[in-house]
């Protein structure tokens, strides 16, 4: 308990209002949820906050809208009476006040907001009140509620710490067992692998219905086929199935065995002795040496490094190549370079899967401070550059975060698999009819021969004893007999439900997937990625993506921040301009800057900056300039990597003392402006937790660091408080413009000239595409800063809502800012993402760039990346509120279409238009344009549209009824950009495009904002890039590069879609052919259900007889090579329109089924009526005839022989020749001999020849006709690329 | 992937590149067939050219069979009723009578030479002989060997007799073995019926075992059939292995035995018939059946006919595609065919 308390204290203020009378309104909504709680703990933070209200209130604005800030502003009159009284309730009766459990949701949703996800934990609160306030919850934010659930479980709570006895791991595991070190990435071991196998197949719906079956046939009066062979498909699949898990298993146990035996150097009474990974236990003290990986999670104590900082590479855990540091508090690592014993206590949370986010705290010989993600290590990392780290073991095992991190995505369904269960459900159709045609002619023939069934020779009901009609011989009276002969019929009809083909995919997808990994074209080198296949269930989707939603930082651009331009007090200097500068100066500047430092990235410093930095002349402009850059070079979190001499450096002659110096952050933005810094003089060298040292021209300047407030995306800025070696203490600021005007020092906005300046400058640098910040400073006297100190002490140690109360404490400094300047920095566009989008868009492909940034830079990289061309017209859509939105739609909607009326008949127009073309046949390319421009047509401006909106509008239209207003304005715009908006209102948009329209979305994007996108679209992409693998963990499909969207979509889409569709409709085909040819026959057997074919061979033909060549064609075929793919972008549309797969093809299918199974069986019918053929004769001939028939089939649809294919298909033929020739061969079964016998006769070969020619004449003719006369796309594409090839091959 | 390399190269940072094949980047040397009008009228009329003479040669090898055709079992009856039930129990009341005599003669007439070997065969119809409670109830591996007597599991109902002794050859198709006879002469002369090697070699000397003597068969109340001669094992009972070899469909013929001798044109043939075989219980049909063979088996010309109409549906393709696509020719892989360029306002 003594433990607790103080952690109590901490969520105090949280939960304490309660007994305020002035919260008595919000009681209700404590008690409604999770979520409620949420809004009302916002609420109540700001009113804590009372100085800085006014900041708080902003940026509450402009997530929560109006429903918070009126709470908010009634909190405010008494907020500063209920400060005082916080600490006396602070400890008080919270856990009665609160039940446990809701307490527990309230903190849990705390930790969601330290993270990247507390701009969509925020909205999905606002959006979920006003869900319950006019009770008529959409859909949408339901989904966007469960959305945001998933991602919010990813965090566990942590109101019950975990403590850690260090060094002590008996003491520390005594109370609670906590996991040891040892990893089980395997699912089952050697005894429980059989049952756990089973159980986990069997909750395929597939395997269900072969067990089904199986059982069928073993009940006496069904047993259609022998018990043996009817449980042989089940079998089979559970066999195939269970070695490839046990394989797979077996290659992870062998990982976690390797894994487990790794060793590390355990502390054990004052030394480190070796000890195997899986013998660590939480509370042990472990050290670890450079280039080692670290065994579990752990928190930094010491390092060979003074300033306790640590280097690691986390490729493993998020992909990011840079170094990162972590650091030891520099209480603890004294102790270790001391080399005493350290004896505390951490108290941490419960394990949980954020790998960006850790709240912790230490006591140490009494001292209580705080630890966060920066002082932890995380297993599966590297230790980089430092020599040796020691820290104790917090997590181990599967509780560590990389472990508990290792899931899976969520699987998603093909658009083609769904169609596909239609289609399915009409084969149900189908055998149903069957087989009830099957049991009333059962019935109808049993009643005609009721009084003969006794002594009919062929069926004799019932036994003879000593010459009587004794009891009946599987004889249980016309309904039931006509009942199980409707259950017999379903056994041998089963595979009309063609449930092999759920198989069949999954192994055809896998091969597809086995290309696209390999494919060398979509290969990074700059990240060393290869194309990765996160699902495997939706490889055609690609094939039929219609929109493409677009994240833009990142993912369209490179995400390497180039420093171009900045405004220092109002002037504007350009950094490009140097470059043709007088070379006077130039040298002049080089002296100055290749002083002491090299940098890695060269920037040319502007050389009148340079004049104005390096002259004596005390001014304003020459503080600011010389503020500005010292807040570059501070207000950040980049750590300097010092390095003597590069030893790849050209002019790096011995003896020069020059160092070269790298940065490592984890914002590449930062990064660009220390670089910039450092290139004008201010070189930031060292960094450790307490201060900082900056070369400013020269001087070395040691600045404490008071205190710093990352960035975050509510506040959107960032600060530090900085003491001078003079004991001045100023704040430095750096952030968005928006955030930042309005908390500037504000005596006359408009007459400040500073300040107007800047903001024209930022105008102007965001018009050509270029980032901007908004740098600022303010000076601290001792009170501000005493009570800031008091405040973020107490906040940065809180275990709970620590960021919310950093937040807070944040806005009692930044405000007051005096303005400093701006920087612009170029966000570089992607290698080849101009000609890719160019490529997609005449593919039919809607390309939506949805960004967080700026309108300006939006639409400058919208121009920049071709999305936007200077012919467009352009609907900008920014209103403040629901009236303004409406009314810009609406005027958009007047202004480009002649009337709202007709706007909204296009619709349901353009939507019928749309299902027609899907259910063209692929030669009807006549009209088989892309019809989404047919919306274009009919409006009456030429011109191609282009919809600019901002989040802010977004907001009202798409929570209110504007938004099929929108959907109609933006699907007839040809290109649509949102900018500024937030992680969920990106996942809004894909839902609305989802919701309205049966079109293919797709997502793409890199950072962790993109994530809510990427699981909302029917197909995820992640790009690999600079900002960690959250996107990646979360996608479908993830690449280093945009472009590779191109190759991607256009070329695997295009023959993924083609190979499985026509797979497909092959193997439903191929099965209902069989099937019917068993019916037909069954009609002549009065009823009987016997098959002349034997047993094995009718359990064969959809496993082995057949089954190969479909899968060697769904992997393997192409109809068009990737070059004419690439070339002519217009080829996707085939994947728009449906031509691989569609009700149409699927009846065809169908009508071409029902004519060969009518071959199949007629042909030999007539060829042996009235002859001495026998059933096994019979059932061989069409045994084979069939497979010939399918085969041949498929050769003659296939558009790509290799030698595999024809190995396949030609060999399955073989394979079941010698499989007769082996089942006639065994002289128990009674078709002993058929085929021998049969071998002999011409007649045989007759048939088989005819039904082949005469099953596929129709199709062949059919084909052929419509091939030459009605070719589609591809076809005609198809015969250039190869007539080309060969006249080539021709001349040469 | 040379062992020394590897290591030097893995310390640094190992590429991830995939590597190149053929077949990883999918560019495997292939065929890739297109329909060029030439092919499709090269396979039209090769298929035209290649099915009219087989068709042709195999409706002359039918037209080559001569074949006597006679339905007996009506004519070999004597029943006066005079409605159809009466009579229908009437024949039924007098096949299952063993005292009437069943002897019925009746005369055919040769229409053409035939040659030897003629084929006699008995033809059934309207008997489903591929019912599936019929077709189950045998027991192969009891006709095997002796050692399974008892392995008669599948033979109900006709596995055992009166007194739980297991029915060698069980099973219903042994059970209802056909037992008509018949004799040919020609003027007096009889002329054997060789009913030797009707059965399939491999029936004889694999599936049916030479040491498997029929036991308790026909014993019980109710005859099937033929009775089957004890002392002669079941791979000799030519007739049984015969029938044993179910039919495929209701109507079918089964080989009865050889005539070694010619027969001239216009001989009149006398074929003495114990008529013992119950088909009236079903309304089933029996004939008798006096053929020759050719390479094509008996007499059929559905073969030869439907080769020559394919055949010719096939040339008439070759024309017709000839003539729609001189009427409307298309350059293959010409791109102004192509959607987007023929309808360029759609764009």
């Amino acid at each position: 308990m003594s433990s607790g308390k103080p952690l109590l204290s901490q969520s105090g203020p949280l939960s304490a209002p309660q007994p305020h009378p002035i919260h008595h309104n919000r009681h209700s909504s404590l008690t409604i949820s999770s979520l409620g709680c949420l809004r009302h703990t916002t609420s109540i933070s700001s009113s804590i906050a009372d100085e800085t209200l006014d900041d708080n209130l902003y940026d509450l604005k402009e997530v929560e809208e109006d429903t918070v800030t009126t709470t908010v502003s009634r909190n405010s009159r008494e907020g500063s009476a209920f400060w005082p009284k916080r600490k006396e309730y602070r400890s008080a009766e919270l856990h009665l006040q609160c039940p446990r459990r809701k307490r527990k949701g309230l903190v849990s949703w705390g930790g969601v907001a330290d993270s990247w996800l507390d701009i969509s934990a925020l909205e999905v609160s606002g959006t979920s009140s006003r869900v319950q306030d006019n009770l008529n919850k959409s859909r949408r934010s339901e989904r966007f509620l469960q959305i945001s659930m998933q991602l919010a479980e990813s965090i566990t709570h942590h109101d019950n710490p975990r403590l850690i006895h260090i060094n002590d791991p008996i003491k520390t595991n005594e109370k609670d067992d906590f996991s040891g070190n040892e990893i089980r990435t395997s699912k089952y071991t050697f005894l429980n692998f059989l049952p756990k196998n089973l159980f986990i197949q069997f909750h395929r719906v597939a395997y269900l219905y072969f067990l089904a079956i199986a059982a069928l046939n073993q009940l006496p009066p069904l047993a259609v086929f022998g018990r043996t062979v009817s449980l042989f498909p089940l079998l089979f699949v559970l066999t195939v199935t269970a070695v490839k898990d046990g394989y797979e298993d077996w290659r992870r146990h062998r990982s976690d065995r390797n894994e487990n035996n790794r060793e590390a150097l355990v502390l054990k009474s004052d030394k480190f002795y070796p000890k195997r990974w899986k013998k660590i236990q939480a509370g042990d003290v472990i050290k670890i040496h450079s280039d080692e990986s670290i065994p579990c999670d752990m928190v930094l104590l010491g390092t060979s490094d003074p300033s306790g900082i640590a280097y690691i590479l986390t490729m493993n855990l998020d992909g990011e190549s840079n170094l990162k540091t972590r650091y030891a508090r520099q209480e603890t690592n004294n102790l270790v370079l001391e080399g005493s014993t350290i004896s505390g206590i951490v108290r941490c949370e419960q394990p949980n899967r954020n790998i960006y986010e850790f709240t912790a705290n230490m006591e140490l010989k009494g001292h209580r401070f705080s630890l966060s993600q920066s002082n932890i290590i995380l297993r599966g990392c590297q230790l980089k550059n430092t020599e040796w780290a020691v820290g104790v073991v917090v997590y181990a095992g599967q509780e560590t975060k990389a472990m508990l991190n290792s899931a899976m995505t969520p699987s998603k369904r093909s658009r083609l698999e769904t169609y596909m269960n239609r289609e399915t459900l009409w084969l149900s159709v189908f055998l149903l009819i069957m087989c009830l045609v099957v049991a009333f002619g059962m019935g109808l023939w049993l009643k005609r021969h009721e009084h003969e069934l006794d002594t009919l020779p062929y069926y004799r009901k019932s036994y003879y004893e000593k010459g009587k009609v004794g009891k009946k011989y599987k004889y249980y009276g016309i309904p039931m007999e006509t009942f199980f002969s409707f259950l017999s019929s379903i056994i041998v009809f089963q595979i009309m439900i063609p449930i092999s083909l759920y198989i069949t995919m999954e192994l055809v997808r896998l091969g597809q997937s086995y290309f696209m990994i390999g494919d060398r074209d979509m290969y990074d080198s700059s990240t060393n990625s290869k194309f990765q296949c996160r699902s495997l269930n939706i490889n055609e989707d690609l094939g039929q993506i219609r929109y493409v939603f677009s994240d833009k930082t990142g993912t369209l651009t490179e995400n390497k921040m180039e420093f171009k331009k900045a405004s220092i007090w109002g002037k504007n200097y350009d950094c490009r301009l140097s470059l043709t500068g007088p070379s006077g100066v130039e040298g002049e500047d080089a002296k100055f800057y290749k002083q002491k430092w090299r940098l890695k990235s060269e920037i040319f410093p502007n050389s009148e900056l340079m004049t104005l930095l390096y002259k004596d002349l005390y001014g304003e402009e020459k503080i600011a300039a010389h503020d500005f850059f010292l807040t570059l070079a501070a207000c950040n979190t980049v750590i300097p990597i010092v390095s003597e001499c590069p030893s790849s450096g050209l002019d790096c002659t011995p003896g020069d003392s020059h160092k070269s110096i790298e940065y490592q952050g984890e914002s590449p933005d930062e990064q660009a402006l220390v670089a910039a810094a450092s290139a004008y003089g201010y070189t930031l060298f060292e960094r450790t937790s307490g201060h900082i040292v900056i070369d400013a021209n020269g001087e070395k300047l040691r600045l404490d660091v008071l205190g710093l407030h990352e960035f975050d995306s509510v506040r959107k800025r960032m600060s530090v408080v900085i003491r001078f070696p003079n004991d001045t203490v100023k704040v430095l600021v750096k952030g968005a413009d928006t955030s930042m005007f309005s908390i500037l020092k504000q005596s006359h906005p408009s007459d400040d000239p500073v300040i107007c300046t800047t903001q024209s400058h930022l105008n102007e640098y965001s018009a050509e595409g270029l980032r901007t910040l908004v740098v600022a400073a303010r000076d601290l006297t001792d009170e501000q800063l005493a009570e800031w100190q008091c405040m973020y002490e107490d906040a940065s140690t809180s275990l709970t809502d620590r960021s919310i109360k950093l937040r807070q404490t944040a806005s009692l400094i930044e405000r007051d800012l005096t303005l400093l300047g701006a920087t612009a920095i170029e966000d570089k566009l992607q290698e080849g993402v101009p000609e890719a989008i160019e490529s997609l868009r005449q593919a039919g492909i809607k390309v939506w760039v949805l960004t967080g940034d700026k309108q300006e830079t939006a639409i400058s990289i919208g121009l920049s990346c071709r999305l936007l061309t200077t012919d467009m017209h352009q609907i900008i859509i920014n209103g403040n509120s629901e009236d303004e939105c409406k009314k810009l739609l609406c005027d958009a909607r007047d202004g480009y279409f002649l009337k709202s009326a007709s706007c909204c008949d296009q619709i349901p127009k353009r939507k019928k238009s749309a299902e027609i073309d899907y259910l063209e046949i692929p030669s009807n390319t006549k009209s088989a344009s892309p019809q989404l421009h047919a919306g274009q047509e009919d409006g009456p401006t030429s011109r191609p549209l282009a919809l600019v909106i901002d989040g802010n509008s977004l907001v009202y239209i798409l929570e209110k009824d504007l938004e099929s207003e929108l959907f109609n304005l933006a699907t007839l715009c040809r290109v649509v950009l949102c900018c500024r908006v937030a992680p969920l209102q990106k996942a809004g948009i894909v839902d609305m495009i989802k919701g309205r329209t049966d079109d293919m979305t797709l997502a793409i994007g890199d950072g962790a904002n993109d994530v809510s996108m990427i699981q909302m679209a029917d197909v995820g992409v992640g790009i690999c890039g600079q900002e960690g693998r959250q996107a990646v963990m979360a996608s479908d499909f993830a690449m280093g590069q945009f472009r590779f969207l191109k190759r991607l979509l256009l070329v695997h889409g295009h023959w993924n879609y083609q190979r499985i569709g026509y797979l497909v409709l092959y193997n439903f085909y191929r099965n209902a052919v069989f099937v019917l040819m068993l019916f037909w026959y069954i009609l002549c057997t009065a009823f009987s259900t016997t098959s002349a074919l034997t047993d094995w061979s009718s359990v064969f033909y959809s496993v082995i007889y057949t089954s190969v060549p479909t899968i060697v064609v769904g992997i393997l075929d192409k109809d068009l090579s990737h070059k004419t793919l690439l070339k002519y972008p217009k080829l996707y549309a085939a994947g728009h329109r449906q031509e691989s797969y569609n009700m149409f093809l699927f009846w065809i299918t169908m009508v071409d089924t029902l004519w060969q199974s009518l071959v199949l069986f007629y042909i030999p019918l007539f060829t042996y009526e009235e002859s001495t053929i026998d059933i096994w004769s019979m059932g061989s001939l069409w045994t084979i005839a069939v497979v010939i028939l399918v085969n041949v089939h498929l050769a003659m649809d296939i558009k790509r022989w290799v030698v595999i294919t024809h190995m396949a298909t030609w060999g399955s033929i073989i394979v079941t020749y010698g499989c007769m020739v082996v089942l006639d061969s065994i002289p128990v079964l009674p078709n002993y001999g058929t085929i021998y016998n049969l071998g002999k006769s011409p007649t045989y070969w007759l048939s088989i020849l005819l039904i082949t020619v005469i099953g596929l004449l129709p199709r062949f003719v059919f084909k052929v006709f419509h091939q030459i006369f009605w070719p589609s796309d591809i076809q005609i594409a198809r015969e250039a690329e190869i007539l080309r090839k060969r006249r080539r091959f021709f001349e040469s | 992937m040379s062992s020394g390399d590897g290591v030097s190269q893995s310390s640094s940072k190992k590429s991830k590149k995939p590597r190149y094949s053929r077949f990883t980047q999918q560019e495997l040397p292939a065929c890739k067939p297109i329909l060029t009008p030439g092919l499709v009228i090269s396979t039209f009329i090769f298929i035209g050219i290649t099915f009219i003479p087989i068709g042709l040669s195999s409706l002359s090898a039918s037209d080559a069979v001569v074949e006597i055709v006679h339905r007996y079992d009506e004519v070999c009856i004597s029943s006066n009723a005079n409605d159809d039930e009466a009579a229908h129990f009437a024949r039924i009341g007098y096949i299952q009578d063993d005292r009437t005599n069943k002897t019925c003669t009746r005369t055919l007439n040769v229409p053409k030479k035939m040659k030897q070997p003629i084929f006699v065969y008995y033809q059934l119809d309207d008997f489903y002989q591929n019912h599936r409670r019929y077709v189950k109830s045998r027991s192969d591996e009891q006709y095997k060997s002796p050692e399974n007597e008892q392995k008669t599991k599948t033979c109900e109902p006709e596995a055992f007799n009166d007194d739980r002794k297991p029915i060698v050859p069980c099973g219903l198709v042994a059970w209802s073995l056909f037992n008509d006879t018949y004799t040919i002469s020609i003027n007096g002369n009889t002329i054997p019926i060789n009913k030797k090697d009707i059965a399939w070699r491999s029936d004889r000397t694999h599936k049916f075992g030479s040491n498997v003597y029929p036991k308790n068969f026909q014993t019980r109340g109710l005859i099937g059939g033929a009775k089957l001669n004890e002392s002669i094992p079941l791979s000799e009972q030519e007739d049984l292995l015969v029938w044993m070899r179910t039919a495929a469909l209701p109507n079918f013929r089964k080989l009865y035995g050889r005539i070694e001798t010619d027969l001239e044109a216009n001989d009149k043939i006398t074929v003495v018939i114990q008529n013992n075989y119950n088909t009236y219980s079903f309304d089933g049909k029996k004939n008798l059946v006096i053929s020759t063979t050719t390479w094509i088996g008996g007499k059929n010309d559905f073969l030869g006919k439907i080769y020559i109409t394919v055949g010719g549906i096939c040339l008439f393709l070759a024309i017709a595609f000839i003539l729609v696509y001189l009427l409307k020719p298309r350059p293959l892989g010409d791109p102004a065919y192509l959607s987007w360029n023929k309808d360029p306002a759609s764009y």
